[in-house]
Parts: structure tokens; sequence; C-alpha cells
């Protein structure tokens, strides 16, 4: 039982929960999108600096549980500087190794191989989730509230 | 009997201790009454304490939903064959125990619904629009659920009617000063309000609403979802002209409840909802409609639900209810001192007379991490904004882990809750 818990919360998502990274909107941000989990009242606007297709700066802010706090810390750090490709293949791969619907790509995710864990939790997929989805909203350049819904 | 006479959390003497025929409540005798509780979780024997969400069922209550399909697999008021007529008979033979149970006159004040949710949308859809108008006020409470709150706002979209709040203060508290001066104020022609709060157990004064609603030429509607399982109703002695509640949150089946409403009042509704069991006769020429109760009753209802709802009622009714509410004042008493006891956690919601449900929120973690980790110690609490946002944002807070009680919860259940919110503290800080 604790194994399990200990899985979910591993060291490194404590640590940016308690003091996330990125948290503040980057200077001349030009898309930003909010999101909301509904169910249970988690909300984060992402602003990012966006390049052509090259995500140059990326913040965020917003409240949550520990894990969404942690997803959206650490997913600005792994996005800065890095191509809309690149991110998509990272999401892509996180977002299957979260539903438990694929193994990790240790290459690829690096850091977030941490949020394996989140497979046992099938409640708090939404939470690992709900900062990409929000990302990809603001990247897209849509004014829709992006939710989890 | 009135809410007044009965004991309510925080209130001195409650439980009136030395009462002839007062006895101990035997939990242990109707926890073996409830099937659910008997299964391992996580390794561990369920710790329910989500009463407040639904709660769960006694097996005579599953007992009278499978002889429904099992053996009186007959629609209501139709056919002559057996089935339908003993169908039929526990069909109304539950409106008459609801009746009893919430002390209204008359069986056909009596409306089966699907749960509160429906009740409160029947109201503002028959009553709202047939005796409202652009322009007129519907108070409601800064406590209500979503479901007491957005009807109205259909509604006042729809035809222009306004909503007025009448706002809680820090402990989750509604002034009757305040909703007195609104009423005085003039223009509001119904007062919807919760008896107790899903959120934070806050028992409102029903009574004094309601007088004051009727001295002001307001109707009034309680949501009774939460009151109904811990307090004793009367809607005769309430004076509220109409009272929503739900089966599943009374230990009886979900996708049922139903509206009280005042005869007079209720008989002067045109129709919800158009259909069959619902008309005296119908042709191209016109049709013309059924008597209370069918005439809100349109459609093959959820007769299993019913009739196991009426059973919920029978099983309730067996027990020594006075005894059972002193014993869930008590726990309340009890895990609400627990509570407050854990250095890093906050009560929200402490109101003077409160009953049902405990929310709280802890410095170390967010009410969903609390959620996850106390249901790896067999712990069901709910967390979350509880369909009540409005109440979420008075107290600037996202959401809030929850316990809430059922008849069935012990001691041991509130040691385990501590237990799994020390661990969870321990594992944040």
């Amino acid at each position: 039982m604790m194994s399990e818990l200990r899985e979910l919360y591993q060291e490194v998502i404590l640590d940016h929960s308690k003091a996330p990274r990125n948290f503040k909107f980057p200077e001349g941000a030009n898309r930003s999108a909010q999101g909301d989990n509904p169910l249970c009242g988690d909300n984060l606007t992402v602003k990012i600096v966006l390049d052509g297709a090259r995500v140059v700066d990326i913040g965020f802010q917003g409240s949550g549980c520990a894990i969404s706090q942690a997803a959206a810390s650490t997913m600005t750090e792994m996005v800065k500087g890095k191509s809309t490709d690149e991110i998509n293949a990272i999401f892509e791969n996180y977002h299957d190794v979260v539903m438990g619907k694929a193994e990790i790509n240790e290459e690829l995710l690096g850091k977030l191989a941490v949020f394996a864990g989140v497979a046992e939790f099938p409640m708090r997929v939404k939470c690992a989730t709900l900062a990409w989805h929000t990302m990809q909203q603001a990247i897209r350049g849509t004014d829709e509230v992006a939710t989890t819904e | 009997m009135s809410t007044q006479g009965l004991p309510e959390a925080g209130t001195a003497g409650a439980g009136a201790p030395g009462r002839a025929g007062a006895k101990a409540f035997d939990v242990q005798r109707v926890r073996a009454d409830f099937p659910a509780l008997r299964q391992i979780v996580r390794g561990k024997p369920l710790i329910y304490l989500d009463s407040a969400a639904t709660a769960l069922k006694p097996q005579c209550v599953l007992d009278a939903v499978n002889q429904v399909y099992a053996r009186d697999c007959g629609n209501i008021h139709r056919a002559v064959h057996l089935p339908s007529q003993r169908a039929t008979q526990s069909f109304e033979a539950a409106r008459e125990k609801l009746q009893a149970f919430l002390g209204a006159a008359r069986p056909e004040e009596v409306i089966f619904t699907s749960g509160t949710t429906q009740s409160i949308n029947m109201v503002a859809h028959c009553f709202g629009r047939a005796r409202l108008k652009a322009g007129d006020k519907i108070l409601v409470t800064g406590l209500e659920h979503h479901s007491n709150i957005v009807p109205w706002q259909m509604l006042c979209q729809a035809i222009g009617t306004e909503l007025v709040v009448a706002e809680i203060d820090e402990r989750g508290e509604v002034s009757l000063q305040d909703i007195e001066d609104k009423l005085k104020a003039g223009g509001i022609k119904l007062v919807a309000f919760a008896h107790v709060s899903n959120a934070l157990g806050t028992i409102l004064p029903a009574r004094e609403i309601c007088a004051l609603a009727r001295e002001y030429g307001a109707v009034s509607l309680a949501d009774g979802a939460q009151a109904a399982p811990h307090l004793a109703v009367d809607v005769q002695a309430l004076g509220c002209d109409f009272y929503a509640l739900s089966a599943h949150k009374l230990y009886g089946p979900t996708g049922v409840g139903a509206l009280y409403g005042r005869f007079e009042l209720l008989d002067s509704l045109p129709p919800y909802q158009g259909g069959g069991d619902m008309i005296r006769s119908v042709s191209f020429a016109g049709t013309t409609y059924a008597a209370l109760p069918n005439r809100l009753e349109a459609g093959t209802p959820n007769i299993a639900g019913v009739i196991g709802f009426g059973a919920a009622l029978d099983y309730l009714a067996s027990l020594d209810l006075d005894a059972a509410r002193r014993h869930e004042q008590e726990l309340f008493r009890y895990a609400d001192e627990g509570l407050r006891a854990i250095d890093g956690v906050r009560r929200i919601g402490t109101a003077d007379k409160a009953c049902g449900a405990l929310s709280f929120v802890m410095d170390a973690a967010h009410p969903h991490d609390i959620g996850t980790v106390v249901d790896m110690e067999g712990v069901a609490l709910r967390t979350g904004h509880h369909c009540a946002q409005p109440v979420m944002t008075k107290f600037a807070i996202p959401a809030t882990a929850r316990a809430s009680l059922g008849i069935y919860n012990n001691r041991a259940d509130i040691d385990a809750l501590l237990a799994s919110v020390r661990v969870v503290k321990e594992m944040f800080s």
C-alpha cells in the first residue's frame, strides 16, 4: 500500500509541488490558455512565448493538488526551448504512460518518468494531464478553456 | 415534532441523556445490516465516511429491489394481473411511508421524482414559470448545492426573474436578520434554501426561514437532501411549502427522490411533463389531466427504486431513530474534536448547529492528495468542491476534504480517519 503511494508521491513530485518552477508568466508571452478540472477545482493558466513552432519560454500560475502542480512545473522545464513536434511526441508517451497504456520511453520523458506511478490511480490521471492539455490549447492559440472533462 | 426539539451538534444537552426509554444505540447490529461494510478495500475493511454523497444500503433494501424484478415485475397503475397489483400496492405503500416520514398531511402531497435535483427543477419549472414573472426575485443562501442554484439561474434567464443571495458568514451560517432585510426590501416570491448544507453540515433555521417567507408573502422550498438522513423532518411543523429529498442519501436506491408540496399549492400547478399516467383522458380535441399525485408523475417511474425507498423507510422506522441520531451527534463531536486536535488541520464550517458532514483542509496537502492517501488506508472520503463552488469561493479555497456520517459509523471509523489524516501530514510535510 505505502509503496504504491510512495511511487505516486515521489520526492521529485513533492519537491516540484512545494516549489513549482516557472511559476510566473514569461515576459513577451504571445499565447495563453486557462485550464480547469471541474471535478476537483484545480485551475491554472499557462502562458507561452511561441516563436514560429518553438516554445521559447513558458510559465504557469494556478492552484491544485500536488500531482497537478508538479505536472505543470515539470512540464514547463521539459518543454522550454523545444519545438511543438518534439513536445507532441513527449506528451503522447507521457499521456499513454499515466493512462497505463504504454511503457516509458526514458529517453523521451527523462524526469517525467516519475509520473509513471499515476497509472495505478486512475482518478488522478486528469491531475497529471491538465497542464499539458492547457499548454496545447495555448499553442493552438484557441481561446477556449482547456478542461479535463 | 420539529427540528428544534432534536439533538443537534453543538447544542448543550443534545441527546437528552436521562430520558425515559433512551438506550444505547447498537451500532454493531446496524453495521451487520449493511453488506457493503463487509468488504476489504486496499487490503483493509472499508471505512465509509461519504454518506453525504450517497449512503450505503441495508440488505432489506437490496432484497426489496430484487423482489420487484424477480417476482413483482409488472407496471404500476395499469394491468389487472397480480404482479402489477403487487407492484402498485408496494409503490403506493412507499408513498404513504414517505408521507409519514415527512409528516405530510396527505399522500398526494408526495410526488416521486428521480431525486432532489429533479424535485427542485420541478418547482422551478412548474411553480416558477406559472407563478413568477420578470422582475420577481428568488432568494437562495450562499450555502446552496448547485442543484439549488442552477435551476433558478436557468429560470431567471428564461423569464427574467432575479436571484438574490443571503451570504454566509465565516462560520458558514446564514443570518435570519439578513434574510428578513432582503424580504423586507420586497419583490421576493420564493425562498429556496438548504435545510442542511452538504458542504459544511450547517443546520439552517428552517422553521424561522419558512415563517419569514410566509410573513412576506413568499413561497418556501427546503432542500432536505442532507437534512432528512440526520434530523427528524416534519414539513407541517417546519411550515415549508415545498421540501425536496433523495432516497439514496437515506439508505435507499439511487435515482429516486421526492418532492413534498403543500396540497393547495401543488394542486394549482401545471403538469411537469406530459405522457402516460398523468392524464385523465386524451383526445386530439384536448386532454385533461389526472389528479395529484399522478399529474406530476408522467411515464413509468423508477418502480423498483420507489419500492426500495419504501424499504429504506421501513428500515429506519425499525430503529430507535432518536438513539441513532444521538449516536451520530456524539460521533460528529468526536470527529470534530479529533480533527481540530491535529496540528495543520483547519475545519471549514464551524456553525453552532451542524450535522452529518465535516469539511477540512490541511496546510500540508491539497484535498485531492488527502483523498488519495486516505483511500489507500481504506478510508472513503469526498474531496472537491462538493457541488457548492460559491461556498469554496467564500472561504477562498479550491476544495475541501469532507468526512460525512451515516448510522453505521462508529468510533473506530473516526479513529481510522484521524490516523489516516496523520499519515497525510507525515507524507507531505
